[in-house]
């Protein structure tokens, strides 16, 4: 057998955060919402973990996600990069998001 | 997980849509584990399921809410049509996780079910020794097995639990079986006292651990938890008989999760026919819609208008929902009863003397799991 220990994904302004391929976020058409399913998790993300994690496709940059959103949003770049690098740094704790 | 969404009306208590489908395959299986919770009396292959139900009811699930389907026996690798059934599960939107004891998978089956659309594997283990681990299995070379499989899962890509029982004779292994769910490279393990039904139930003097393993388990747990942030989840099932709450025993008797047996019956928690009395339908006799929303054996203990007191005016009462119905109908005689699991219960005591008698006892030999010896016609 070989030794096939991970080590922690580390979400920092130059990653390139991507769901792995066995994550999906997906329309749930019977409750009428977005779902993220994983190994035995089911998680229902609010309206600004959707907008990240449709960002989040391993070609942008944390930094570019937080540029983009602070555009939509008109809000400072600084305050949402910090909150959008916890985030991920939450999901990829939970296995949820790659970088 | 909640499910919040409602869909249509049942007849006297609402449902909210299921969000998962547990899909006993098959009772075969090559293992002989003493503590399965399959029913004493195993289903024999000739009452299966043919592919092509399987195939229909994953649909019907999926229209219905469900999201994520558990192929589970026995051994669901047993069944020739497992690709067609996860080919299906994929196409109708499911989320599938196989929970396999893996020894009868080769690379190649492996790799098909991965070409199927299969989105995650589970493999047991019984210890983290081939030792004791293939004499608790009854299998001689399955620990090495299992382990060249996880090998196989991470070559090609796909996310692997390890999921290990708990029970007297493993659970000072603990920080070994953590140990090989790092070194086979999963992202998660399940760790799970051993719930006591079916046969473990029958095997329950000779697993139950003793007050000071099972604390001891839980700091193993709580320190592995922060050593391994972010590189392995540990999802851990607290044992009923030392404890002082009831667990919400399927997050609520049909809240959210459907139990298919081989045959076709469909349960409200895998258990769930230890409880006399209680109707259940097949899903080759009635869409598995009305099922879920009217079907006698749902209804029963949904929602909050069955219960008793302690429940009935217990502030946690739609949090536990009353722990475990069979565990009351097997303790205390009427599965109305609250949970013995809870402090509350009268029978609370007698539950956790229970369990300090037969731990603190020599191990009696296990009683395997094995079907019925058939009566062969002269």
């Amino acid at each position: 057998m070989s030794d096939g220990r991970a080590a922690r994904v580390l979400i920092g302004p130059l990653s390139k955060p991507v769901l792995p391929r066995h994550v999906k976020l997906r329309r749930d058409a019977a409750r009428d919402r977005w779902t993220i399913l994983a190994p035995e998790r089911v998680f229902a993300p609010d309206a600004i973990a959707l907008a990240v994690l449709q960002l989040c496709d391993g070609a942008r940059t944390t930094d570019d996600i937080a540029e983009q959103l602070a555009h939509s949003y008109t809000a400072p770049k600084t305050q949402i990069l910090a909150d959008v690098v916890a985030m991920l740094q939450d999901l990829a704790d939970k296995g949820v998001v790659q970088a | 997980m909640s499910a919040g969404a409602h869909i249509g009306e049942a007849k006297s208590v609402r449902a909210p849509a299921p969000i998962g489908l547990l899909a006993e395959l098959t009772h075969r299986c090559p293992l002989q584990c003493p503590y399965c919770s399959n029913p004493l009396a195993l289903e024999g292959v000739a009452s299966e399921l043919p592919t092509q139900t399987w195939i229909d009811v994953l649909a019907q699930a999926a229209r219905l809410g469900v999201l994520q389907l558990h192929l589970s026996g026995g051994e669901p690798t047993v069944r020739r049509d497992l690709e067609q059934i996860v080919m299906a599960a994929a196409k109708a939107g499911l989320y599938s996780n196989l929970i396999t004891a893996a020894v009868l998978l080769t690379r190649e089956r492996l790799q098909a079910l991965a070409e199927a659309g299969l989105d995650h594997v589970q493999i047991s283990i019984q210890a983290p020794d081939p030792g004791n681990a293939d004499g608790v299995a009854h299998y001689p070379g399955g620990h090495a097995k299992k382990l060249q499989v996880a090998d196989w899962v991470r070559e090609i890509g796909l996310p692997l639990t390890i999921n290990a029982p708990l029970y007297r004779q493993n659970l000072d292994s603990l920080p070994a079986i953590i140990e090989l769910a790092e070194r086979v490279g999963a992202q998660r393990l399940e760790v799970a006292h051993v719930q006591y039904y079916g046969w473990a139930l029958q095997n329950r003097s000779a697993l139950m651990p003793t007050r000071d393993q099972v604390m001891r388990s839980a700091d193993v747990v709580a320190q592995a938890r922060e050593r391994l942030k972010g590189v392995l989840v540990i999802d851990f099932v607290a044992p009923d008989y030392y404890a002082s709450r009831p667990k919400p025993c399927m997050g609520g008797w049909g809240r959210g999760i459907i139990n298919i047996t081989p045959s076709g019956k469909v349960l409200p928690c895998h258990a769930a026919e230890s409880i006399p009395g209680l109707m259940f339908d097949n899903v080759r006799e009635r869409p598995l819609r009305e099922i879920w929303l009217a079907s006698d054996a749902f209804q029963k203990f949904r929602g909050l208008q069955w219960m008793r007191e302690p429940c009935r005016s217990c502030a946690y009462r739609e949090i536990d929902w009353g722990g475990c119905r069979c565990q009351a109908l097997a303790f205390t005689g009427a599965a109305e009863n609250a949970d013995p699991a809870c402090a509350k219960s009268a029978h609370h005591n007698a539950f956790t003397r229970l369990a300090e008698t037969e731990s603190s006892g020599a191990s009696p030999p296990f009683v395997y799991r094995r079907p019925a010896k058939k009566r062969t016609v002269a």
